[in-house]
């Protein structure tokens, strides 16, 4: 067989080693400006500042001048950094559970050591909030994460109560979180020292849906055979489409590398080189293993092409509906659905990227995100015959997660697709 | 006469198998793996061929498995414990069946279709509850050696429960137990219904079930508790303690008739290489 793969297509690509992206130097400049424009906030006082849960209101915020501070980001920054793990002890003296999300207690953690991977940008701390604005659509941590920091910040704490476990996204949710978010504006208002001007906040809904459809374009190309990118990939590529909501910026960015995976993808040329198996991803990524997991999966020639976690920062906005359509949208979200919505989801996604298996990571401190806790990798086996996987580990406390186990893990699930499907081409499946 | 041999790296015995082509057991080891793996590796085989009457010229290949499965330098190819162990049970037990493998830090369930092919597996969750670690430490609060737990449970006559989820709480509780005048054959016997409790839970067992690993071999009590938790008689497999070895052995006479794995010449002996079937 040599060292050349075919692809679905026919085409012949090199098995080579895999390439970096030639976007990454425009996505490091995409990254640097936002952390930039953040300095620039908090030091030379050029707008307010407020901190947002990672898909709370974002489009309001910029609409009303604020610079917008996500600290999922920081805190995710302290994971792949594998520093989390120095900060955590000092937020659970502090009082909080070691079983309660590691995001919160690493970030408040590195607060109180006076530290931050923030330096690499130019600041020397993250930057002061104005406002502190949630929503618990993802989950009841950023509230209580945001209570800290307007406890010892003195800063006003708001957001959105939302619905969780949502079936059928109705008018009964859209229309509470449509009140809810309305009521925001005025108390948002009086901090920014401005009003909502309707034609920003337009804008911002459109800067953002334009950025949110080229990312899920990006994503999308990984269904092609050999995938241009994997989950790993998708988590450092996904920045702007966190961090620069309601900003033309992230479309920018991803015009770039969406124009990169096409090329790659009529080039034939694979993440993984010699592409034999195809997964899918679910839960949160092990921020601290992830070039440890793309290694190993590259070893054994398997892509994991596709992840809940990359697709959950795909939004449907429409600037004539702003409040409604904000609110729709925070309420579709993957982490929102109840259990049959999201396994209809994984049905869909299984299909669209053609994988052979799929990967739950149970993380122990993000029960919300675990969708493992209530037999849904059976019930997706014995509905789909898909083989799945269940990964214990933690998105940043590393004392959650066992290499060798993992490996074992995976290296044993990667035996099984292999010989199910050698067995299956032989006939001699039973 | 053509041989092959396998060898289990396990985290607390490594075990080696040398078998015939027609996956006769010809001679087994068991060292103790310390912190030495490619020692014990070593020791292990070697002790196997003296067993048998055998050098290693006999040997055509060599495959390893377990936790130590890349500290085999001698090996030239790998499968991991849930592969050999499965594998090796496959080869006297008709499927479709459950393994289920409790050695000394982990523990495994793993099914298997008619045909032998994995369906599926689980380990343990970061914890020793479940293995012999657990027993181990249930051994030193009781003050017995390990290999007179069992003999020592076998004399209970009153059924209780040991609460804890976790061996080192085990540990305390039996001593609070042990101080309210509960006997030690009492206990050891809970000790052991506790450690059930956890494989039960691990995933559903049901049909034709096989262990394997050390734990069933030395400690029968594990076994006839199993069989009551699963209500089907659970059958110990030949050889239990050796069988990842020998799984390992069956996968080095496989290697060399089997179209989908290849090994490639130009990288190490012990690298597997997992190519698609053409």
């Amino acid at each position: 067989m040599g060292e050349t793969e075919k692809n679905g297509n026919g085409a012949t690509g090199a098995a080579s080693s895999r390439a970096d992206f030639a976007s990454m130097g425009a996505l490091r400049e995409t990254m640097a400006a936002y952390f930039e424009s953040l300095r620039s906030a908090a030091e030379d006082h050029t707008a307010p500042v407020a901190w947002c849960s990672s898909v709370g209101p974002a489009e309001l915020l910029r609409a009303l001048g604020f610079a917008v501070y996500f600290p999922e980001n920081h805190a995710a920054m302290l994971g792949a950094s594998r520093t989390a793990n120095r900060y955590l002890p000092l937020a659970h003296a502090q009082g909080y559970s070691p079983d309660t999300c590691s995001y919160l207690a690493s970030d408040i953690g590195a607060w109180l050591a006076g530290e931050t991977p923030l330096t690499a940008f130019g600041l020397s701390a993250p930057p002061r909030p104005d406002v502190l604005v949630f929503n618990t659509n993802q989950c009841r941590d950023v509230r209580d994460w945001f209570a800290w920091y307007g406890r010892t910040l003195d800063v006003p704490l708001m957001g959105i109560t939302s619905p969780r476990s949502i079936d059928e996204v109705t008018d009964i949710e859209i229309d509470g979180v449509t009140r809810q978010l309305e009521a925001l504006v005025p108390r948002l208002e009086a901090v920014a020292g401005t009003r909502l001007d309707a034609s920003r906040l337009s804008a911002a809904l459109s800067a953002s849906h334009d950025g949110s459809t080229l990312w899920s374009a990006c994503l999308a190309t990984a269904a092609a055979r050999p995938a241009p990118l994997t989950f790993f990939d998708g988590t450092i590529q996904m920045g702007p489409a966190v961090v620069l909501r309601g900003l033309p910026e992230a479309a920018a960015y991803y015009r770039i590398l969406l124009a990169e995976l096409q090329q790659r993808v009529d080039q034939g040329i694979g993440a993984v080189p010699g592409e034999s198996l195809r997964l899918y991803w679910d839960g949160m990524p092990i921020w601290g293993r992830l070039r440890a997991l793309a290694t190993t999966f590259a070893e054994f020639r398997t892509s994991v092409v596709a992840s809940t976690y990359c697709n959950s920062w795909i939004f449907t906005l429409d600037p004539d509906d702003p409040f409604g359509s904000m609110a729709r949208a925070s309420l579709e979200l993957f982490i929102v659905r109840s259990e049959e919505a999201k396994e209809r989801y994984l049905e869909q996604m299984v299909e669209r990227y053609d994988v052979d298996g799929m990967i739950f990571h149970d993380c122990r401190t993000c029960a919300t995100n675990s969708n493992t806790r209530y037999g849904m990798p059976r019930r997706l086996t014995e509905r789909l015959g898909l083989p799945t996987l269940v990964l214990d580990g933690d998105m940043n406390d590393l004392r959650c997660y066992s290499d060798d186990q993992s490996r074992t893990n995976i290296e044993g699930f990667v035996e099984q697709l292999t010989d199910a499907r050698a067995a299956n081409r032989r006939g001699t499946r039973a | 006469m053509t041989l092959f041999a396998g060898i289990d790296s396990g985290s607390w015995n490594t075990k080696a198998a040398v078998i015939d082509a027609d996956g006769r057991v010809l001679a087994t080891a068991v060292v103790r793996s310390g912190a030495d793996l490619e020692g014990a590796a070593e020791r292990a085989y070697k002790a196997a061929l003296a067993k048998g009457g055998l050098t290693q010229r006999d040997v055509a290949a060599v495959w390893s498995t377990g936790f130590g499965r890349n500290s085999v330098p001698f090996a030239h190819g790998s499968r991991t414990e849930l592969d050999c162990h499965g594998r090796g049970v496959a080869f006297y037990v008709p499927g479709p069946l459950v393994v289920i493998d409790i050695g000394g830090q982990d523990a495994k369930v793993i099914r298997l279709d008619a045909s032998g092919l994995r369906l599926s597996h689980r380990m343990n969750r970061k914890c020793a509850a479940g293995t012999g670690s657990f027993l181990d430490e249930i051994a030193l609060r009781l003050g017995v050696e390990m290999q007179d737990l069992d003999r020592l449970a076998q004399t209970s006559t009153d059924e209780l429960e040991l609460s804890s989820f976790c061996t080192v709480f085990a540990g305390t509780e039996l001593l609070s137990l042990i101080r309210s005048g509960k006997r030690p054959a009492d206990l050891a016997k809970a000790a052991y219904r506790s450690l059930v409790k956890r494989i039960t839970a691990m995933d559903v067992l049901q049909g034709k079930i096989i262990a394997t690993g050390g734990v069933v071999a030395y400690h029968p009590t594990v076994v006839t508790l199993l069989s009551q938790a699963c209500r089907t008689e659970v059958a110990v497999s030949p050889h239990p303690q050796e069988i990842g070895a020998f799984g390992a052995a069956l996968a080095a006479r496989d290697a060399g008739s089997t179209p989908e794995v290849e090994r490639d010449e130009s990288t190490s002996p012990r690298e597997l290489k997992v190519r698609d079937v053409p």
